[in-house]
């Protein structure tokens, strides 16, 4: 292919207008050349020979008349072993790596190799010469700290091949040549560790999408039970600022049933990161016993980070999920915040002076928010195995409305909603996922008829709440009051959950099943009580036991025990039938 | 050198138009005709039309006014030199002070490698209880008062000037009444904290522009006393004047506005400033306090609602006292553990209680009946407001707990509290 080059003729803001000659593609990436600085920038709009590219940088001083050289190429990620620990920009830049090279700022025009070069590897061959492959399909495998990482015939090669060599199990590096294979005309092809995939197509080098019907448990008891996520589904959790939304995030990014976790911190606060980068490498995964950071990347691209890579950042982070789910694993994605993405979208389509639409957002936000998302989803391989990617982002709508255009057009294509309340947050209810206004289409993991009931309770719990508040509790009937009382016993012991204790944080699948059912019961049981103080005093008395009972492990003894005292309480204040 | 361009295409508000070429992107350049001179910079590039933003406003700039660019971008001078001083917003003397012009830096540079961020850990001590007790304010923190016009915000932000312990103040008037700049230049002064402060100020009557300056000038030269190992607290009053001048820019170049007239890159230009704070790896220190003024007392404002969503928290000031329910310091959590024993008790129950007064003040005011428990509740409220929140209280974090001790004590039984009796033994005054 043959690259054009351009000259600049016009610059506003992060975008310039460049005059080329040749051809250029939609998406295509070019070099801004200020000196010696080359800005990377992207194709977003081309009129006749002029073509309209944002620049991934700040654009000081560029000028009129400066080069930019067109690479033929749309903007990629690297992909291959390696990519696991690691803490990356919008556009893959490793962090740690940039500040060595150019300490406390991330000065502009510099790309450095996303993978790292030397690693030696141990690579093992599971394809045999002669097989009949085609891309997707596992050549062989290197181990990547706690996963065997499987090495695929490239996503770009079309059609069928043929193995023709295998390099001998031992130690190699991502750029040596491991396999080489023939194509239907004879040609030959070598095939390395490392490839490349632009970030804006989704990888579908597998069989078929399957539709997401097991739960991916959170451990976050109000998530599982009542607003479940399905492996490969995919939720969104509106709320307005200082509700809980990054809290919420990474308690699911630490506890999260899933094989690996990319956590994209889109346009949010620098400071959030740090705590992630600085502490994940200290914190133990309960599944693996080894180091959290081990199954993580970190894509960082902060608020005051380029806006054009901002938007790039979801992209790249939906794209590594994507290659981990091609080797068979269960991916979750976490985007904070999206909407700090569409609002990168409508900077850009500003700039364009495209037409507006609802609150200067572009058109085209609601499909481009739906095709990200579709970018999740269940899938069976080639080779029969099935892996997925969840995808869970974050939206913080102005003024914390959510009939904003981001949170709707988000709500129209996710299977989850999990929405936090400003009033639940301002109480310290945690996590304040409003248990009244969310909902989830995918299947919990517990029966349904138990949520229903929990459910009732809770909708009438806070309608007679209401209405004590204007008739005071003297008006209240006590059989009223029994259900507010059982309304905020179960909102208390059950949907809120203490981030902050090791054994309250998370409340595995067999838990939740167990301890919902005793609840069950409590709540279905017919109390007798002599007058609303009592009954008041009992509620109080049990919200405490079943407390203590949330923060024991279930191994120990004192489980059994508590659990016996707190059906022992309630059969002694409930009717003889 | 730079060649000198006389003919003006057009001027709206305060963006003039010409022709020229080999014109840099955010150069500079000074715009001279019969009424004075000022700098200006390029904000948009199209073939050979540049438009400039002129700092000193567009006001009696002639058709024929010459313009000569400078090949470079907006710099301020940086150095020991600036303590004591006090500049406008375009970085020229507002005192009597020479003009400077060594040792220049470059405004509004990259951002910070987030591997090169620590978590913040030191408190920030102010001596006032509903800061220090309830939202502790923490080293390299970003943290806005939201306030209605007419708060006192600007004597708050003095105060925390003048107690915080840190060894530089710089601080950013945008917008600021002649009064206010002032005010905050004799209270320095009087107190003798003037040595170590550097003063950027834009006053309600200056050219509008160099509003927009203010926090890239006060946060660059933050940076580079940071960078020298200094603790730095940077004040920026009032942030709502800053998104307004954004506005006003913004419709000047008809870009399409957002919400409410504001452009959609509210958020990012509002990010861009407050992620200046900062705890280097091996360096010093920004925090950033300021004020956002809240119009018609509305948090769903664009600007205080994306302020929000960047700041670590927020204070409410209402009534000439800091709010305790909705203000937050979201890095309260990495400091309070280890002041004292008992600061997270006090703070979590002085609040539950404090809720407690509050809804029986609302259900005395719908005429409930009152009993024992909520008079005490109402003594108690009284107390805590009087001798906690008002402003004027200014005591060491370890004399406002044992008040918080003292306060309960005298309202309430141990155990009506809730606090652990491990605590209350060792803490409840007899």
């Amino acid at each position: 292919m043959s690259e054009a080059s351009g000259k600049i003729v016009g610059v506003n803001g992060n975008m310039i207008t460049v005059e080329f000659d040749g051809a250029v593609s939609q998406n295509e990436v070019g070099f801004a050349c200020l000196g010696d600085l080359r800005l990377m920038a992207e194709v977003v709009r081309v009129r006749g020979s002029l073509a309209d590219m944002q620049v991934f940088e700040d654009t000081a001083l560029l000028g009129i008349g400066d080069i930019v050289e067109f690479t033929g190429d749309l903007l990629s990620v690297e992909l291959g072993p390696g990519l696991l620990t690691q803490v990356y920009d919008g556009l893959q830049n490793p962090l740690p790596e940039l500040a060595e090279k150019c300490g406390f700022f991330l000065d502009r025009g510099n790309y450095l190799e996303a993978i790292p070069r030397g690693t030696p590897w141990e690579w093992t061959p599971t394809a045999k010469v002669g097989d009949k492959v085609s891309a997707g399909l596992t050549l062989g495998q290197v181990p990547e700290g706690i996963f065997q990482h499987h090495i695929m015939l490239p996503f770009a090669m079309d059609g069928n091949y043929e193995i023709t060599y295998l390099a001998e199990p031992g130690t190699y590096r991502v750029e040596d040549v491991i396999a080489k294979v023939k194509d239907e005309k004879g040609a030959e092809h070598e095939v390395t560790m490392l490839q490349r995939w632009p970030v804006k197509v989704p990888i579908q080098a597998y069989q078929e999408r399957l539709r997401p019907s097991e739960p991916m448990v959170t451990k976050v008891r109000i998530i599982d039970t009542f607003f479940p996520v399905a492996l490969g589904g995919t939720y969104c959790i509106p709320g307005p600022f200082g509700a809980g939304k990054t809290v919420l995030q990474q308690i699911t990014s630490r506890y999260a049933d899933v094989d690996i976790v990319i956590l994209a911190a889109c346009g949010e606060r620098a400071g959030e990161v740090v705590e992630t980068l600085r502490e994940f490498p200290e914190l133990t995964d309960p599944r693996t016993g080894k180091s959290l950071m081990d199954r993580t990347v970190i894509i960082c691209n902060t608020s005051s980070m380029p806006v054009a890579a901002r938007e790039a950042s979801v992209y790249t982070a939906v794209t590594l999920a994507g290659y981990y789910r091609q080797m068979g694993m269960n991916v979750l994605l976490l985007a904070d915040s999206t909407s700090r993405w569409a609002q990168a979208l409508r900077e850009m389509s500003g700039r364009l002076e495209e037409i507006p639409g609802e609150e200067a957002f572009p058109a085209y936000l609601e499909s481009v928010i739906a095709s990200f998302y579709e970018r999740g989803g269940r899938v069976r391989l080639k080779d029969g195995r099935t892996g997925s990617i969840t995808i869970g982002g974050t939206v913080s709508p102005a003024g914390g409305n959510f009939d904003e255009p981001v949170t709707q057009a988000t709500l129209k294509v996710v299977g989850a909603f999990h929405g936090l309340s400003r009033a639940r947050s301002d109480a310290r209810r945690y996590p304040a996922i409003d248990p009244l206004d969310s909902w989830s289409k995918y299947p919990s993991v517990v029966n349904p008829d138990q949520i229903d009931l929990a459910r009732g309770i809770l909708r009438d719990g806070t309608e007679i709440g209401q209405m004590m508040k204007v008739v005071g509790e003297e008006g209240t009937s006590i059989e009223d009051f029994l259900v507010y009382l059982k309304g905020e016993y179960v909102d208390a012991v059950y949907l809120q959950q203490d981030a902050y204790h090791d054994i309250d944080a998370a409340t595995s699948a067999d838990r939740q099943k167990m301890v919902f059912g005793v609840i069950t019961d409590i709540l279905k049981a017919s109390m007798v009580f002599d007058d609303k103080e009592t009954a008041r005093r009992f509620f109080h008395q049990l919200t405490q036991t079943t407390k203590d009972w949330n923060r024991v492990d279930i191994e120990d003894p004192q489980f059994e025990e508590l659990k016996n005292r707190l059906v022992n309480m309630v059969s002694e204040v409930t009717a003889n039938a | 050198m730079h060649k000198v361009y006389h003919r003006v295409e057009s001027i709206a508000g305060n963006v003039i138009n010409i022709r020229a070429t080999g014109i840099k992107y955010r150069e500079l350049a000074e715009v001279t005709s019969r009424s004075g001179s000022s700098l200006a910079q390029v904000i948009q590039l199209r073939g050979d039309l540049v438009s400039l933003q002129v700092f000193a406003g567009a006001r009696g700039v002639a058709t024929d006014a010459q313009v000569r660019f400078l090949g470079r971008s907006m710099e301020v001078p940086f150095g020991d030199f600036l303590l004591g001083r006090i500049f406008t917003g375009g970085a020229q003397p507002r005192d009597k002070g020479p003009v400077l012009s060594e040792n220049l830096i470059q405004i509004g540079g990259p951002s910070v490698n987030p591997a090169k961020r620590i978590i913040p850990k030191k408190m920030v001590r102010t001596g006032i209880p509903m800061i220090d007790i309830f939202n502790t304010l923490v080293e390299s923190q970003k943290l806005p008062v939201f306030a209605r016009a007419g708060e006192p915000y600007n004597p708050l932000l003095a105060r925390i000037a003048l107690q915080a312990e840190v060894d530089i103040i710089i601080l950013g008037g945008m917008g600021l009444k002649h009064d206010d700049y002032l005010y905050f230049r004799d209270t320095l002064e009087e107190s003798g904290a003037l040595s170590r402060t550097v003063m950027f100020v834009h006053t309600a009557a200056d050219p509008i522009v160099e509003c927009l300056l203010v926090p890239d000038i006060s946060l660059a030269v933050a940076e580079q006393f940071a960078l020298q190992n200094k603790r730095v607290l940077v004040l920026l009053t009032d942030m709502t004047n800053f998104a307004d001048a954004l506005k006003e820019i913004a419709i000047t170049m008809e870009q399409i506005p957002s919400n409410r007239g504001y452009p959609g890159d509210l958020y990012s230009q509002l990010a861009a400033r407050y992620e200046k704070a900062v705890e280097f790896d091996g360096a010093g220190s920004i925090t950033i306090l300021a004020v956002t003024s809240m119009p018609g007392d509305d948090v769903t404002h664009p600007v205080p609602d994306n302020t929000g969503y960047i700041t670590e928290g927020q204070f409410y000031l209402r009534n000439g006292r800091i709010e305790p329910f909705g203000s937050l310091s979201r890095l309260k959590q990495q400091v309070n553990g280890d002041t004292r024993s008992d600061h997270r008790t006090i703070m979590n129950t002085m609040i539950q209680l404090y809720a407690g007064f509050r809804e029986t003040t609302e259900k005395q005011s719908m005429g409930f009946r009152m009993s024992a428990w909520d008079t005490k509740l109402l003594k108690y409220g009284e107390r805590f407001e009087k001798e906690m929140m008002d402003l004027s209280v200014n005591i060491p974090l370890e004399e406002a707990l044992d008040l918080g001790w003292k306060i309960l004590a005298d309202c309430f039984e141990p155990m009506e509290t809730g606090i652990p009796s491990k605590l209350t033994d060792q803490y409840w005054p007899s």
